[in-house]
């Protein structure tokens, strides 16, 4: 046997040293939706990172620019596809600021329940998905059951489990059902069983608690610089929620609590969705206790509102107001204006200009997850490749809203 | 909101304040592209402004307004956390013409601007990066624009030439494998329900790429 110094000259094998380009690409089983992100490696450290977005994009502020103003609620559905009732409420805002109506009080009530349970569904879908790529399967299922019970109930209400188009500028396109209630004070329970089960199986979970804690930090204020909100905002221990700070549809007769985190970890992040879940458990009892039963759900003005078929077959304004409702749409005054609401992510605005005609003039989305996006490169870099995929996880991307 | 901002802006910069307007609750201020960094880090780093979270950056065309007015208006949305009020600060520029980066003040500013570049091809002058973000980088173009067609594209692979006799068939037809269900056919007895590749191979039908006649010809490639 030769001895072993020989391998110690200076003409011994050496390993490469410059960094390695990985793309992880768009059709990555980790990369929710579609996002490229090309990394330069040093072994398992991430020296740089480039995130690319754009794959899903599909052109939703050109496609608006096509119709009347009702004909965006489609558009809009697709956009955080996840909890899509919260863009329809969000956009309806916004043009309900411009034309200066208001709803009234059982359609707030309304769109409150919808909207919290659009909530439930995304960070149900968003911390299923984050443990489920930490290798915690089972409660990825568990999160899913509840989410499809939800869908069930939206299916009830609106007619579609995901993208429904149920809102309306000036309203909903129909008055709750006589299940709602119960529906509703049924699925609660289910949903504080599903909290606690998952809690106890990932929250004080060893590996569950490595891998997400110091992970993915966030600093304060990098994300005020970033313009990040929503619970990745809140992760980092700012307590800014669009519905308290600027309350809308009544949120300021809501009794609810902003989780917030300490550290901006990962782990932080996880725990405010959960709690959020929990707040919006709370918000959705008080709003199904003073749900009326009764009363109108839209604004009564025939320029914004369809009317009812039996006047739309009967009587000649009915069927004029529908015509030109139809061919040419609601008409705003001219102006601009900047709406914005709580979406799931964070704050969801839009930007609507109008020309005085019924066709949008333009109608700008403030993507929260776009701009969370640019977060992710910061957190990311330095960190190893594992960690790319509970940090990617927390940041919530839906594809449709980053790209649109 | 209180137009608190409004008032500190004007008494800052006077004159080169060109609007500031109130709709529907919304503070605007309207200032000259020379102006456009100044009157930005005025409103972060003034202690009664503390604009430190930054929105959203964003354009919208006017081809109208030209020559009189320069068609894009490049807005910046910025709130403050602390005192949890607004603003919105645009200018005004022409195509072609340059308008200064916000990156330096507010990172969010990056990639945004980045999104206003591809989408209605407006330079920020000093952005580290300012590449396409959304469309990839061989589009030509700028998307957003008004005179920008909204049925064009551009694929990077080009469409096959298909005559539209050949095209998968649509409607009630839709779902059947190859060729369209000549039915009157089939319940007549000919043209028997198997799969197209087989009714070729056993001769019971062309190959639905090629017609009757020109089996003699070779086959041209796709596209020619």
């Amino acid at each position: 046997m030769e001895p072993i110094q020989e391998y110690e000259e200076e003409t011994a094998l050496e390993l490469p040293a410059e960094p390695m380009r990985l793309n992880m690409g768009p059709a990555h089983p980790a990369m929710h939706g579609t996002i490229r992100m090309i990394l330069d490696l040093d072994g398992e450290i991430i020296k740089e990172v480039d995130v690319q977005p754009g794959y899903l994009h599909r052109g939703f502020e050109k496609s608006c620019e096509r119709g009347t103003w009702a004909q965006v609620y489609p558009y809009a559905d697709r956009l955080n596809y996840v909890s899509p009732m919260l863009n329809n409420v969000g956009f309806s805002l916004a043009v309900e600021k411009l034309l200066e109506i208001e709803v009234p009080e059982r359609c707030k009530i309304y769109r409150v329940i919808l909207g919290e349970l659009a909530r439930i569904t995304d960070h149900l879908t968003c911390n299923g998905a984050m443990a489920m790529e930490l290798g915690a399967f089972t409660p990825f299922l568990w999160c899913i059951k509840v989410r499809d019970w939800i869908w069930d109930i939206l299916e009830q209400e609106t007619g579609a489990r995901m993208t429904h188009s149920f809102g309306r500028i000036g309203g909903m396109a129909k008055p709750p059902t006589d299940q709602l209630k119960t529906t509703v004070r049924d699925i609660l329970p289910q949903i504080d069983k599903l909290m606690a089960e998952t809690e106890g199986t990932l929250v004080r979970n060893r590996i569950f608690i490595d891998r997400l804690q110091g992970v993915g930090v966030l600093s304060k204020e990098l994300a005020l610089s970033i313009g990040v909100t929503g619970p990745m905002l809140r992760g980092c221990g700012i307590d800014y929620d669009v519905r308290k700070a600027n309350p809308y549809s009544g949120y300021e007769t809501y009794d609810f609590e902003i989780p917030i985190g300490h550290d901006g970890d990962t782990y932080d992040r996880f725990m405010v969705r959960m709690e959020e879940i929990r707040q919006s458990c709370r918000i959705l009892e008080q709003a199904i206790e003073r749900l009326p039963d009764h009363g109108p759900i839209n604004v009564d003005d025939p320029r914004i509102i369809l009317p009812s078929k039996t006047d739309v077959y009967e009587t000649i304004e009915g069927t004029i107001a529908h015509f030109k409702l139809v061919m040419e749409g609601v008409k705003p005054p001219p102006g601009a204006v900047y709406s914005y609401t709580e979406g799931g992510n964070g704050e969801l605005g839009f930007y609507i200009v109008s020309d005085g005609s019924g066709t949008p003039y333009r109608v700008r989305c403030r993507p929260p997850c776009f701009i969370n996006l640019m977060a992710a490169a910061p957190m990311i870099r330095g960190g190893m490749i594992a960690d790319i995929v509970p940090t990617f996880g927390s940041v919530n991307m839906i594809g449709g809203e980053c790209d649109r | 909101m209180s137009q608190k901002v409004l008032a500190r802006l004007k008494a800052r910069f006077g004159e080169a304040i060109l609007a500031a307007e109130s709709f529907r609750g919304d503070d605007e201020a309207l200032v000259a592209p020379d102006n456009w960094l100044a009157a930005a880090r005025y409103l972060r780093d003034d202690a009664e402004c503390a604009m430190n979270h930054f929105i959203d950056l964003t354009i919208v065309d006017y081809p109208e307004r030209e020559p009189a007015t320069p068609r894009f208006d490049v807005l910046l949305f910025v709130r403050s956390l602390g005192k949890n009020h607004r603003v919105r600060l645009k200018t005004r520029v022409r195509d072609g013409e340059g308008v200064d980066t916000l990156t330096g003040l507010w990172e969010g500013a990056n990639w945004t601007e980045r999104e206003a570049y591809d989408m209605f091809g407006v330079k920020f002058l000093g952005h580290p990066d300012l590449r396409r973000i959304l469309m990839y980088e061989e589009f030509v173009g700028y998307p957003l624009r008004k005179d920008y067609p909204i049925g064009k594209t551009q694929p990077l692979i080009p469409y096959r030439e298909v005559a539209p006799s050949k095209l998968a068939p649509f409607g009630a037809d839709e779902g059947q494998p190859y060729g369209r269900i000549d039915w009157l056919a089939r319940m007549a007895g000919r043209n028997l329900q198997v799969s197209p590749a087989i009714g070729v191979q056993q001769g019971q039908r062309p190959a639905l790429s090629v017609d009757t006649e020109d089996l003699a010809q070779p086959r041209k490639p796709n596209g020619n």
